[in-house]
């Protein structure tokens, strides 16, 4: 299955502004721990290999 | 080409030799709103009184980027097609990361609409046709008169004023504040805003160049020619082009405003010193609104109500929409045809859309000034996967442009498109002889298509031949339907079948203000 690169969040800024809200407050050590977190919780909902193969290489392009 | 200020005449008021008739409104503050304001009340039968401190439009571009309604509405005030035909009309915004540029988006206007999404015109020009407009209505100007004061009574309001022939006093009915971002008279009145000021500064400048640049918006993040910071590039009429740039919270403002400063960083975004310095200012970002619009028998309006970063252009736009949402009520409640009870519903459609505006400003200026932490390391990566990934390219925010906002009415509604519900602007369409918006005027407007309206009081029976558009934006797959539309163009109600009693009762409700 491809990796879904095109928009796919009906309202962007709507979440955008939840995912800062979630780490306001949180030292900078905090705030990646819970990022460590939520890819992890997000990579179990995907679930598919394949796809998060293509999300972890998308991810490292330009790094 | 600079723009030439020309003085309007100061002339001694009538109220410094012997008290003057109460007024019904005196307006304070002959900005964009102020004039739009006089002149909407004008076509509603009202004439205002227009208080200025000062003898001449604003001075520096300001407000430049005004949008398809803001454009609706100048119409309707007499000025919208000289402000098309002077202004830059632009779709195309190009967003950079670096020097690379990451995407750009067109704003792909449809078809079928007298006014465009967007035009850049300079706020003097706006204000010029204003004043020119408002003077062929016979509207009462008084320049160099400063308010000084603001008493309240039960039913009255009395200001007093400061001109270069000694002080007098009016009295009027009501007083609109239209006194910009500074207002004195909300000082005047002890209140003050709420809501959010951010650490950040910009510069802005109006530079005179010859070139060719596109007619485009163009937005950089930590471009190279001013590492770490933003900055934007926007045409204006006359080869003037504003240049934004993030001057960061730790700058001296009145330091960076000096041109030996300034134009070196020009010279960094234009590539060559083959310009003219205009005019410069700096800001502070802020999102911040009163908690209330009306204060008894004093009304604020505009900068004066609510102030927001300004990229997104929703200041001046969100004032326009103040006005349009106050004009018709205020008249009725002058000569006494609506209660000034509806008032309230001012009050609380125009928090509504303010607050609209201050979260998308809020947002904005989070993005292209994240804090240190999370909000620096998700912008970063938005920017980075933007050039990479489509998915990424709607979370980059520069400025979510100017849209009305849809009001939360509990009206009548049917299954019909919903661009047209209850709330939102009556989306315009070519009809026999011109278009639609220019049709809808400034009274209430019962819009048959495709049935026979019921014969109702007061509203005015429109009934345009149903052409694909009217189709597509008011009918979609029904055969006829009856809309109720106010004198801003809001949709109050709609039905597919409605009777002389329904829309009797939506009418009453809209004047109620429910």
């Amino acid at each position: 299955m491809p990796l879904i690169t095109k928009p796919n969040i009906v309202d962007t800024d709507e979440f955008y502004a939840k995912l800062l809200a979630t780490h306001r407050g949180l030292s900078e050590a905090q705030s990646h721990a819970l990022n460590a977190r939520l890819v992890l919780i997000l990579a179990n909902h995907i679930g598919a290999v394949d796809v998060l193969d293509q999300a972890l290489e998308l991810a490292r392009d330009g790094a | 080409m600079a723009y030439a200020y020309t003085p309007f005449p100061y002339v001694a008021a009538p109220g410094l030799s012997a008290p003057e008739p109460r007024h019904k409104v005196v307006i304070v503050g002959a900005g964009p709103i102020g004039l739009a304001m006089a002149i909407e009340l004008a076509s509603h039968g009202v004439q205002a009184t227009v208080l200025d401190d000062n003898n001449v439009v604003s001075v520096g571009s300001r407000a430049i980027c005004w949008s398809k309604r803001s454009l609706e509405i100048l119409d309707r005030l007499g000025v919208g097609e000289r402000s098309v035909t002077k202004g830059v009309t632009w779709k195309v915004g190009r967003t950079f990361h670096r020097d690379k540029e990451v995407f750009n988006f067109d704003l792909l206007p449809e078809d079928g609409h007298k006014m465009p999404a967007f035009v850049n015109l300079q706020q003097y020009f706006v204000e010029e046709y204003l004043v020119e407009r408002a003077i062929e209505l016979g509207i009462n100007l008084r320049w160099k008169n400063r308010v000084v004061s603001v008493e309240q009574a039960a039913d009255s309001a009395t200001v007093t004023i400061e001109t270069p022939d000694g002080r007098y006093s009016l009295e009027a009915d009501w007083v609109i504040a239209c006194d910009g971002a500074r207002s004195p008279v909300r000082g005047m009145l002890g209140l003050d805003f709420d809501g959010e000021l951010f650490e950040e500064r910009f510069l802005i400048a109006d530079i005179e160049m010859q070139g060719d640049f596109a007619s485009e918006r163009w937005f950089w993040f930590e471009p190279t020619f001013h590492a770490g910071q933003s900055a934007l590039l926007h045409k204006q009429p006359d080869n003037i082009y504003r240049i934004d740039l993030q001057l960061g919270w730790d700058t001296d403002p009145e330091e960076e405003k000096k041109p030996e400063k300034v134009i070196p960083r020009i010279q960094k975004v234009v590539g060559h010193n083959d310009f003219k310095l205009d005019w410069v200012s700096v800001y502070t970002f802020q999102c911040r609104r009163l908690r209330s619009f009306v204060h008894n028998r004093v009304l604020f309006v505009g900068d004066s109500a609510h102030i927001v970063s300004p990229f997104g252009a929703r200041g001046g736009n969100g004032g326009l929409g103040d006005v349009d949402a106050l004009g018709w009520r205020l008249a009725a409640v002058v000569k006494s045809t609506a209660d000034k009870a509806c008032l309230a519903a001012y009050d609380r459609e125009r928090t509504y859309g303010a607050d609209e505006n201050l979260l998308n400003s809020s947002r904005s200026t989070r993005f292209m000034s994240p804090d240190a932490g999370a909000e620096r390391l998700f912008r970063d990566a938005v920017l980075h996967l933007a050039a990479r990934a489509d998915f990424a390219r709607p979370m980059v925010n520069s400025g979510r442009l100017s849209k009305p906002c849809v009001y939360p009415l509990s009206a009548p509604d049917a299954d019909l498109p919903q661009g047209a519900k209850p709330g939102a602007v009556a989306p315009d369409a070519p009809i026999e002889n011109g278009w639609l918006t220019e049709a809808l005027g400034s009274d209430f407007v019962l819009l048959a298509l495709g049935a026979a309206p019921p014969d109702v009081t007061g509203v005015r029976i429109l009934t345009p031949a149903v052409t694909d558009t009217l189709r597509k934006r008011y009918l979609g797959d029904k055969p006829h339907a009856l809309y109720l539309i106010r004198p801003d163009q809001v949709v109050a109600a709609r039905w597919i079948s409605g009777t002389k009693a329904d829309v009797e009762a939506a009418l009453a409700a809209a004047w109620e203000g429910r």
